[in-house]
């Protein structure tokens, strides 16, 4: 029979037992809109992960530190690698050595250190880093309140919104709706802060010894310093809402400097003391450098150089790659669990065919009788499977998606009432669409398989007798 | 276009031959010898009755010349078909192509009309749409059930529901027709008006009509041929020659076997 004459008469024959057919369907409905649910929620809650990461603006960083600067989270490697003495150092040369790196648009030092900055004559303790003017294409200050740095000079900070709310003492209890940025922008903006801060200085000629002239030039000298106590304004140019410095765990800074500006302060760090023996004259010993990679994919290729050249890597690569892991498991999780609901329906498909199979085993013979194949009966009750299992699905997956949107928007009233901004936990790719109606009509057709080959076996002799 | 077969088997070819043909199974302990050991010949465009009391075997013996059973020994050969030689798929081809079917109890499928009726074996066939709807129409125009081509069975009388089995029968021109028990549940009247259909096609399409029935005085009136059954076994064959109108007087190849 054609295709066209089979699935004419499959669906007048479900049809002619609309209800039971219909509940049918909608069994495979359901089970379909369960396993679209659960596998978009798998990809929604993906999806939302990965944009946060991506908002971290990290994916494309690697940060490069001194091998001797063990950060005490006992990674396998980095108790592999060489010893302390063996290391090395992590200096400007290594640095530029590393700009020149294949792949690696710029690599800068992480000035980061604690300080005293003053607000209304009110002391805060805070962590500071510093930022290269690339970071002002960072996901993180998207939507920010202010502006980003105008030049890598400019004296002025940048303050992330839990530092804001600090600022004006509006530090919500845990669990209470936060404030709103906006709010914490206005009074804030264009306020100027001082910054109180160590500053290191070569040691006057005179102090050093004759066997160490060159040491002079910018007090960046690792042999030898003093250490003076500054002070600098600085103008609040812009508040971030989110956290650009998420990876960095305890060591995240909340209040953001110009990188030449900060370079130019000549900080102490808290480097400078362990590195005074080791220092070659002249050249600024960092502890630890952000590497950006031109292209995310190339993230572990520089690496692997950069691990080459003697030094401890990390990048949200290895977050990402153990987070990929997480949501394969979690996918077949919710996969199964979607599945068992089309499991059932489609025995429901099996119960359906077979009693039809019953009531309709005159017809069949007949059928036979008057030159039916046994592959003419076995392909409409394939036929019928099929049929069942599309409209299932279709309806299914819209089903599904309806669930989804409920949830998604129930979840985002609560949010709301919470203050966090809406999320999409809920994702229905197209690949989702097809794969679930395809998943179905290939489930019904298996589930149609006991049925045709039974009604294709009849004898037609005997189910002509049958009334 | 025309209903007529488009190849008939030349007038006095034998088209059904069986030999020694036997249908045995088993009902608990007992054999039962549906069909033992019938040996008979039809040549093409004869009319014969298969007579005998209800058990005698005589449906059987047409469910086997029909194909849709299958000989325990002895065989049937249709048009040099071994009919048990054929796979199952080739005896659904069989039946498709070479047999029209109809039966005392209509078997019309009751959720189509008579025009779905009877353009159901087309698309077995694979006919396509429009020349199926044409067929079924010209089989139904025949019958006169043209008018009553959108209704299903159920809206018919008994003898209307025949008609269109016999359309449906009639539609992808088979050589053979294999009635069983046509007018079983028709009135008399019916019953005639059936009977000369099938007295029709067999002289104007040159059908070879196998009929089954019980009733001796239907026999005697429209077929060449009786075959006596009982208990399984072929019991009396003799040709009919006191029929009123009797065949010998329509050569049907004369007339071209038009419609």
């Amino acid at each position: 029979m054609k295709i066209s004459d089979l699935t004419e008469l499959a669906l007048r024959n479900l049809r002619e037992s609309v209800l039971r057919n219909s509940l049918t369907t909608i069994g495979i409905s359901v089970g379909v809109a369960s396993l679209v649910a659960m596998l978009s929620l798998g990809t929604g809650l993906q999806q939302l992960f990965s944009r946060r990461l991506a908002k971290s603006g990290l994916f494309d960083t690697v940060l490069v530190s001194s091998r001797r600067e063990l950060r005490g989270m006992g990674r396998e490697e980095e108790r592999k690698g060489p010893t302390p003495g063996e290391s090395r150092l992590l200096d400007e040369t290594a640095r530029q050595e590393m700009e020149r790196l294949p792949n690696v648009s710029e690599a800068f030092p992480d000035i980061r250190f604690v300080t005293e900055l003053r607000y209304e004559d009110k002391p805060h303790l805070t962590m500071i880093s510093a930022l290269p003017q690339s970071a002002r294409s960072n996901d993180a200050f998207d939507g920010m309140q202010g502006r980003f740095f105008s030049s890598d000079t400019e004296a002025g900070v940048i303050l992330q919104k839990s530092f804001a709310e600090e600022l004006l003492g509006k530090t919500p209890p845990l669990g209470a709706a936060e404030p709103n940025i906006a709010e914490l922008a206005k009074p804030l903006l264009g306020k100027e802060l001082t910054m109180r801060y160590a500053q290191r200085q070569a040691a006057s000629v005179s102090q050093s010894s004759a066997n160490e002239p060159a040491s002079t030039d910018n007090g960046n000298s690792g042999a030898a310093y003093s250490v003076v106590s500054r002070e600098q304004k600085l103008r609040i140019v812009g508040i971030s809402d989110l956290d650009p410095e998420s990876m960095r765990g305890p060591m995240r800074a909340k209040v953001f400097l110009p990188l030449r500006l900060a370079e130019s302060l000549h900080v102490m760090q808290p480097t400078d003391l362990r590195e005074i023996s080791r220092a070659s004259p002249g050249q600024p010993v960092y502890s630890s450098v952000s590497v950006r990679v031109k292209n995310p994919a190339q993230v572990q290729g520089v690496e692997d150089a950069i691990k080459k050249m003697g030094f401890t890597t990390f990048s949200i690569l290895d977050a990402s790659n153990s987070l990929r892991q997480v949501f394969k498991v979690l996918y077949a999780f919710l996969g199964i669990f979607g599945s068992l609901a089309l499991t059932v329906a489609s025995i429901g498909i099996v119960n359906t065919l077979v009693m039809a199979i019953l009531e309709r085993r005159r017809e069949i013979g007949i059928m036979k009788a008057i030159g039916a194949s046994d592959g003419d009966v076995k392909k409409l009750f394939f036929a019928e499977a099929g049929a069942m299992g599309i409209l299932g699905g279709i309806v299914g997956v819209a089903l599904g998606w309806a669930i989804g949107q409920v949830i998604n928007f129930g979840i985002n009233i609560y949010l709301k009432s919470q203050s966090v901004p809406p999320e999409h936990f809920w994702a229905v790719p197209l690949w989702l669409v097809v794969f679930s109606i395809i998943f179905a009509f290939l489930v019904s057709l298996v589930s149609g398989l006991y049925p045709a080959a039974r009604a294709a076996k009849l004898d037609p002799v005997q189910a002509l007798r049958y009334e | 276009m025309t209903t007529a077969p488009a190849v008939y088997a030349a007038r006095g070819t034998i088209e059904i031959r069986s030999e020694n043909l036997c249908r045995h199974y088993r009902m608990g302990e007992t054999l039962i010898r549906a069909v033992d050991g019938v040996s008979l010949e039809v040549p093409a465009g004869e009319f014969v009755a298969l007579l005998g009391s209800s058990g005698s075997g005589k449906s059987s013996v047409l469910n086997l010349i029909a194909g849709l059973d299958r000989p325990t020994s002895g065989s049937v050969i249709v048009q040099d078909r071994d009919l048990a030689k054929l796979s199952r798929e080739e005896l659904a081809k069989y039946r498709l192509h070479v047999v029209g079917m109809v039966f005392q109890s209509f078997n019309l499928i009751p959720s189509m009309t008579l025009a779905e009726n009877v353009e159901l074996p087309l698309r077995f066939a694979e006919v396509d749409r429009s020349q199926r709807q044409n067929l079924s129409r010209e089989a139904l125009e025949r019958v006169g059930l043209r008018a009553r081509m959108n209704h299903r069975p159920s809206e018919l009388s008994g003898g209307e529901q025949q008609r269109a089995a016999l359309a449906r029968a009639l539609i992808n021109r088979p050589h053979l027709l294999l009635a069983d028990e046509p007018t079983g549940n028709l009135d008399s009247h019916t019953g005639t008006e059936i009977m000369e259909m099938v007295r029709e096609f067999n002289r104007e399409l040159g059908m070879t009509v196998v009929m089954v029935t019980h009733e001796r005085a239907l026999a005697e009136r429209y077929a060449q041929r009786m075959i006596f059954l009982a208990d399984g076994k072929l019991i009396d064959d003799r040709q009919n020659n006191d029929r009123p109108n009797s065949p010998a007087a329509v050569d049907v190849r004369a007339h071209g076997g038009q419609s």
